[in-house]
């Protein structure tokens, strides 16, 4: 039971939930950028939560299925076909023997997943099937996909949804317009003129865009007022660092585990799926919110998943 | 605006550490702001403690010279709840006997190729490039922590003489086993990656392996004698 990659994409990963347990190693821990659309994928193929799925990223590529199976595609749209006839996000399809998906260019966000009933099949590595890209760790030969290499996959019974009436309610989750944050640890280096800017300027993000971190572009030139170095400590999934150039940088699913500049804020646990669609000349503002806010958001995110 | 997260009663102050929140999903326990043996030992004390002991909805833990962050599985506890608990941890592992330090032997052929900053840092430090290797290799140090890419030793205790600023463009690619002097810190870039330090010299043995994470050549808390070898050494070690 396996998937041909045919054409890979620019970038296609194997990716799951992560890697947790070690940071004291260095090892950040990886996994779905956009963990919210990976989730809603292999609930509507009847996988568990963490059952390995490809991340597409920018375009897709092409794929022949050597077995009957039972697919969906979530995330951005990037116009989407099996054997030409196209295909919707949020909705479980078969795939017959010998059919091609094929995956175009995203018309909106970053990424996509294509989720496979069964889950990709490849070795966990130290508890995972997520690859790391920087370090060559975990997924297929610790690498992004490439034309010839073939997947497989295994094998479940039923879904228990195949299709998502509430898509309204998704893409509103993932609106990347407001990208929501708490107060950053170093959130007190920066006066109030910084905090200003920072708040009500628009943000470009930049072409250096990546699994490992975000630079943004436009938007305000930040100093802080109290220098631009800490002493090296551990970095949060989602800090936003501020280094001498005043550009931020949104460290991701890749992220170094420690480092030595200022964190003005921290995005949300339940926006972090929108970092994971932030693409090249996206621009959109932050917006602060309370620890207590974005706990709420991130509960009722888990709640609409397991409602769903 | 600024005020806002005081609702939270965020921060937990103690006398000698505080705990406060550094997003929604993780804790800094945070011993000082200076890098002094006691609140090294504080550091180590706490990392052993939570490696051996792992305390549940603990997902990573990322130590610092000063500083410990945890990440929380806010889907299975809060991080209030693990705020609290981290309280009576910390008062535990205060009382923790640390294992004694391992000293690690890392061979390194110098300058040349290998180490194609050293004269720079000589330049820096108004020493000879002998002097230079004769101080890189007599020091005493010891690893911080492992953090920023995988297996990479923060290594303190270098003599404040080859203190030499970072590259501001950083190289691309630095190769494996290359020995830096970046400001006032000496490390070993354990695998091929970008990197801003001045390379002063290369070990020929492999100190981490990225699939094997747990046999890593180099632990927190290690001491580490550096041992310069000639060109022969270096290859003859290289691949045994």
């Amino acid at each position: 039971m396996s998937l041909h990659v045919l054409k890979a994409g620019t970038q296609t990963s194997i990716q799951d939930l992560g890697r947790p347990g070690f940071a004291h190693l260095g090892i950040s821990t990886s996994g779905a950028a956009d963990a919210y659309s990976f989730q809603i994928g292999n609930k509507l193929v009847g996988n568990d939560p963490n059952d390995a799925a490809l991340e597409i990223t920018l375009s897709g590529g092409k794929y022949e299925f050597d077995v009957d199976a039972i697919i969906a595609i979530t995330g951005s749209e990037f116009d989407a076909t099996i054997d030409d006839e196209p295909v919707s996000n949020w909705a479980a399809f078969k795939v017959k023997k010998d059919q091609c998906v094929q995956i175009n260019s995203s018309s909106n966000g970053a990424r996509c997943y294509l989720c496979v009933q069964g889950g990709i099949n490849v070795p966990a590595l130290l508890g995972s099937r997520s690859t790391h890209l920087i370090t060559g760790l975990g997924g297929f030969a610790g690498r992004a996909l490439q034309k010839g290499d073939v997947l497989d996959f295994g094998q479940k019974n039923e879904t228990k949804i195949t299709r998502i009436n509430n898509v309204e309610k998704i893409q509103k989750h993932l609106n990347r317009d407001k990208i929501r944050v708490t107060k950053g640890l170093e959130g007190d280096w920066f006066d109030d003129d910084a905090w200003h800017d920072f708040l009500n300027k628009q943000y470009t993000v930049s072409q250096s865009f990546s699994r490992m971190g975000i630079r943004l572009e436009v938007g305000a030139i930040i100093q802080s007022s109290k220098g631009n170095e800490i002493v090296t400590q551990g970095i949060p999934l989602g800090a936003v660092q501020v280094p001498g150039n005043g550009k931020p940088i949104i460290s991701f699913v890749e992220h170094q585990t420690t480092g030595g500049y200022p964190r003005i804020v921290n995005v949300i646990n339940a926006d972090l799926c929108k970092v994971g669609q932030l693409k090249p000349g996206d621009t959109f503002q932050f917006e602060l919110v309370t620890l207590e806010a974005a706990e709420q958001l991130f509960a009722e995110q888990l709640n609409f998943i397991h409602n769903l | 605006m600024l005020c806002q997260q005081q609702r939270f009663n965020g921060v937990t102050n103690s006398t000698d550490f505080i705990i406060a929140p550094a997003s929604d999903r993780t804790l800094l326990i945070k011993f000082g702001d200076d890098h002094s043996p006691k609140i090294q030992k504080a550091v180590f004390q706490l990392s052993h403690y939570l490696l051996n002991n792992p305390l549940e909805g603990i997902l990573n833990i990322h130590p610092g010279y000063t500083s410990i962050m945890v990440a929380v599985d806010v889907e299975k506890k809060s991080i209030q709840a693990v705020q609290k608990s981290l309280q009576q941890v910390i008062k535990n592992a205060r009382a923790m006997e640390l294992p004694g330090p391992v000293l690690v032997d890392i061979p390194v052929l110098y300058g040349g190729q290998h180490g194609p900053d050293i004269n720079k840092v000589a330049e820096h430090s108004d020493l000879s490039k002998k002097e230079v290797i004769a101080m890189h290799s007599s020091g005493d140090f010891q690893v911080s922590f492992i953090g920023f890419t995988p297996g990479f030793p923060y290594i303190s205790g270098m003599d404040e003489t080859l203190v030499t600023p970072r590259f501001k463009n950083p190289r691309k690619n630095v190769p494996a086993g290359s020995i830096g002097i970046g400001g006032n810190q000496t490390g070993i870039y354990p695998l091929l990656s970008p990197g801003g330090w001045n390379l002063i010299g290369q070990t020929p043995l492999q100190i981490f392996d990225i699939k094997h994470p747990e046999k890593a050549l180099i632990k927190m808390g290690d001491r580490i004698k550096f041992n310069p070898i000639s060109k022969a050494e270096f290859e003859q070690q290289l691949h045994s």
